[in-house]
């Protein structure tokens, strides 16, 4: 084989690089590098220009390598990947050298320091990509169908979009009806217009559409495969009614005698029976069975609802169901939970009656919850003359979390006008800060504000109901330092209501790991790119819309459900996706047969072969982590793109003096 | 490496390219100050990390190395890491026998929000390596070739 030869190119990025790298001096040292026939330095590799001159210079030069120091590759690997290919040189031959996140802008006092850091990538990278071997993408077929977990508003959105554009989808909500929290709500702001009257619509359409299965109580077990090829296990729990039968007549949920406390649709504050159906628009309109609770199966007494059921839809002996489905992609749409307002016990709620969460509010004022919109303190009947609202409970707070819940404000504006309209009661809203961020919602606030709701700026530190003065007496005491006033105020009232945060679910951690996804600082699935690819994760063919992702408002849900569904629907088009060549390989001439590597590898990828007595890499499920390459004893296992060789040479490479450009030691 | 009083060592770092690496990216991005001591090396796992390459890096001068992955838990291929665990267990017990002091090749989980956890453990291990001093595999084993052992293996 001819000799390598290899270009450099070292990135300004402007002053990012330039401000703290001696960029053209490293660009200058390179040309001394083994095989280095060009060494250039550039404002904006990225840019056009940038591109076209390795392309430029591919041809003229005849390079066979291309090495690119500038930012992290996982900001443009492809960028070059693809000026190599037009060029005509197969883009795996290019390798990358991170200088701006990994020297410039973490030693941005110390020039030397950076620059020999700069240096060292450099050579790293030139000792590397000689030793590259040309790769071609994987191209795998993606099957049409997609999943959705999760049919909140998100979820649903996307599930309609996909279903709308001729595709199946099978949506997998763990609850017994779709609607996630936006079913709970009576209002929805900025525009209050009712969100019964604007999501039972979108719940009817799930329900009833032709490319749409729905499964409701279940819950998705194991996920195997790979982007195009997903194998979903679904279990769907028995609902002990049979959904062929019955009508959603309600005559079982009437008869049966087990009241139930509700904490999931009525927010702890109303009751249901032990046979229910969530609220009265859910989608699918059959109840279930809570066996938790359901006298028959903890006595084996009662049978009322079999009894009374006029189409004999009820089915005591009813098992679960297991459901293997075959899907090309999945969004996740799993929403979240709010905060335990008893995590901050100086608030009362849970031992002071009339403290009240956001979401118990909701239902108070819905009318459809438990007092049928009546907002009324806990004993059921008294309105209340004055109100407090607590913004930013377990928000904005080192002591739980870091992160703003993003609605509370405009939720709490809601909270005001309804109170004000319908008890005419005085309003308090204690805020840190209004953010009222998006189209509309600023006007909201001073409608609100208009509206004669009381602004006062500070943390409370107290909720108590210990009377200092008369008009204390039978009263709850906000206790805040007004930080306009600058003085400790406390304001008697009769209702708190603590706008309580956004939190991830519970089991986020759980369902991430199955799935393949991460989870970030603040506990939410993490996003491919926080800003450039806010939809995507880190494994492809897995999306993320709505607040699993971050915590938001439904306009911003409906957009990410949206979102992901128009990535699912342009991988669908495609009808192919390629996929990185990064994958084990077992030259099984010299395999050994020991078959240490057949249980290392976490995706049963290797089989062995019998009649051979050698092992074998299944590439479409190999996702190229490199244990086994890194763990056969006999070292016949090579790691596409990260093979023995091209790691041992970066080691070299890195070592280099970059004083003296040579290895720091001799090769011994 | 070599000194006229100060001694800046050299690490060379093998970071798995989905939790450690992009929190050395973040520490970019959010612009976390660090001694630039650290060279690294981007591998898809830890899991990948062959005990040979540590060795290598050593043989040819570093004062240490710095492996990071992602938390035990969350290995973006399940369960890299914890293979990383026992191999590493291995190979500190090989280099203790050499005399190598365990500060000098050290593990460490660092997430891919967590940039100021990976900054904050290469300035930490670089004033544990200043310490110590050089390494100077070279001049301290001259007879020592760990690699050359593993490439006859290899031939
Ligand atoms: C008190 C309060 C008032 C609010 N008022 C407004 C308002 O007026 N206007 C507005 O724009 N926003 C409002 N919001 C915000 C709004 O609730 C969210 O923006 C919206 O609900 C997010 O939708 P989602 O689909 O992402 O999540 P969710 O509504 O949480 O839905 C998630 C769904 O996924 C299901 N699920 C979870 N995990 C799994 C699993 N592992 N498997 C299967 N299914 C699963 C859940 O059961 C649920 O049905 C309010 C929030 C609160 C707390
Ligand atoms: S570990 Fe290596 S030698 Fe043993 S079976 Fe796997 S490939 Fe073959
Ligand atoms: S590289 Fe990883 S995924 Fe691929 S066969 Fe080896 S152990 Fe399995
Ligand atoms: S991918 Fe980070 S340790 Fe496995």
């Amino acid at each position: 084989m001819s000799e390598p030869r290899v270009g450099v190119y070292v990135c300004h990025c402007g002053h990012n690089i330039a401000g703290t790298v001696d960029v053209q001096h490293v660009a200058e040292w390179a040309m001394g590098l083994p095989n280095v026939v060009i060494a250039r330095d550039n404002k904006f590799m990225c840019a056009s220009t940038g591109q076209e001159q390795v392309e430029e210079d591919i041809k003229q030069f005849e390079l066979t390598h291309v090495v690119v120091a500038s930012c992290s590759p996982h900001m443009h690997e492809k960028t070059f990947r693809n000026a190599c290919a037009r060029a005509g040189l197969n883009p795996y031959l290019f390798e990358m050298a991170n200088i701006r996140e990994h020297a410039s802008w973490v030693h941005p006092n110390d020039r030397e320091g950076a620059t020999n850091k700069a240096k060292a990538l450099v050579s790293a990278a030139v000792h590397r990509v000689v030793h590259q071997q040309p790769l071609e993408p994987m191209k795998v077929d993606i099957r049409p169908e997609t999943l959705v977990v999760g049919g909140g508003i998100a979820g649903i959105q996307a599930a309609l979009e996909i279903a709308d554009a001729g595709y199946h989808v099978y949506l997998v909500e763990r609850e017994p009806s779709i609607g996630g929290h936006m079913a709970m709500f009576d209002k929805t702001f900025p525009t209050l217009d009712c969100a019964a009257c604007i999501l039972t619509p979108k719940m009817f359409d799930v329900g009833g559409h032709p490319n749409i299965t729905l499964l409701t109580y279940s819950e998705v077990e194991k996920v195997d495969g790979y982007v195009g090829n997903f194998q979903v296990r679904v279990r769907k729990k028995a609902r002990m009614v049979d959904e062929s039968l019955c009508t959603g007549c309600g005559t079982c949920w009437e008869k049966c005698p087990i009241k139930v406390v509700d904490t999931v649709w009525e927010a702890g504050l109303g009751y249901r029976k032990a046979i229910y159906r969530p609220f009265p628009q859910a989608v699918p309109k059959y109840p279930v069975i809570d066996i938790e609770n359901c006298t028959y199966f903890k006595t084996g007494k009662c049978r009322m609802c079999e009894k009374v059921c006029p189409t004999n839809a009820i089915n005591y002996e009813m098992q679960d169901e297991i459901i293997d489905l075959e899907v090309g992609n999945i969004i996740l749409a799993t929403g979240y939970k709010l905060f335990d307002a008893r995590r901050i016990p100086q608030y009362g709620y849970g031992r002071l009656e009339n403290v009240f969460t956001s979401l118990e509010f909701e239902r108070l004022t819905n009318a459809s919850g438990p007092t049928e919109g009546k907002i009324v303190l806990r004993d059921g009947e008294t309105t209340p003359q004055t109100v407090a609202i607590v913004h930013c409970v377990g928000s904005r707070d080192r002591n739980y979390n870091t992160h703003c819940s993003a609605i509370c404000c405009m939720s709490s504006l809601k909270f005001a006008h309804l109170v004000m309209e319908k008890t005419g009661a005085k309003v308090y809203n204690f805020y840190i800060d209004m953010r009222p961020l998006h189209k509309g919602y600023e006007e909201f606030y001073h409608r609100i504000m208009e509206e004669g709701a009381t602004f006062i700026r500070g943390k409370v530190s107290e909720i108590t109901d210990v009377p200092r003065t008369p008009e204390e007496e039978d009263k709850l005491i906000v206790v805040c330092e007004d930080t306009l006033l600058g003085r400790q105020r406390r304001v008697p009232v009769d209702m708190v209501i603590l706008a309580a945060g956004l939190e991830p679910q519970a089991d986020a951690q759980e369902v991430a790991h199955m799935f393949g996804v991460g989870c970030g600082e603040t506990g939410f699935f993490i996003e491919r790119h926080p800003k450039l690819d806010p939809v995507a994760t880190m494994t492809e063919g897995v999306f993320i819309a709505g607040a699993c992702q971050g915590a938001k408002d439904i306009p911003d849900s409906v957009a990410q459900g949206a979102a992901a569904a128009a990535r699912v629907l342009g991988t669908i088009n495609q009808r192919q996706v390629t996929l990185e060549p990064i994958r084990a390989s077992i030259d099984e001439e010299r395999c050994s047969g020991c078959r240490i590597c057949n249980n290392l590898c976490p995706y049963n990828a290797i089989d062995f072969i019998e009649e051979k007595g050698v092992s074998r890499v299944n590439p479409a499920l190999c996702k190229g982590c490199g244990t086994c390459v890194a763990a056969c004893p006999s070292q016949v296992i090579t790691g596409a793109h990260f093979t023995f060789e091209q790691i041992m040479a970066e080691i070299d490479g890195i070592m280099i003096d970059v004083l003296s450009d040579r290895p720091v030691v001799e090769a011994v | 490496m070599s000194d006229n009083g100060t001694f800046t060592p050299v690490i060379v770092g093998f970071l798995c390219n989905w939790c450690s690496y992009r929190a050395a990216d973040l520490a970019g991005t959010s612009r976390m100050g660090y001694p630039a001591t650290l060279r690294d090396i981007r591998i898809m796992c830890t899991g990948r990390l062959d005990p040979t390459f540590v060795l290598r890096a050593l043989q040819k001068g570093a004062d240490g190395v710095l492996i990071m992955g992602c938390h035990p838990g969350q290995c973006h291929y399940q369960e890299g890491n914890y293979k990383a665990i026992r191999r590493f267990a291995l190979l500190r017990r090989t280099l203790r026998q050499l005399g190598i002091e365990d500060e000098r090749v050290q593990l460490h989980w660092a997430s891919a929000a967590e940039g100021v956890r990976f900054a904050e453990t290469v300035a930490r291990m670089t004033e544990q390596i200043k310490q110590l001093g050089p390494l100077d595999w070279p001049r301290n084993w001259p007879n020592e070739d760990p690699y050359a052992v593993e490439e006859a293996v290899h031939e």
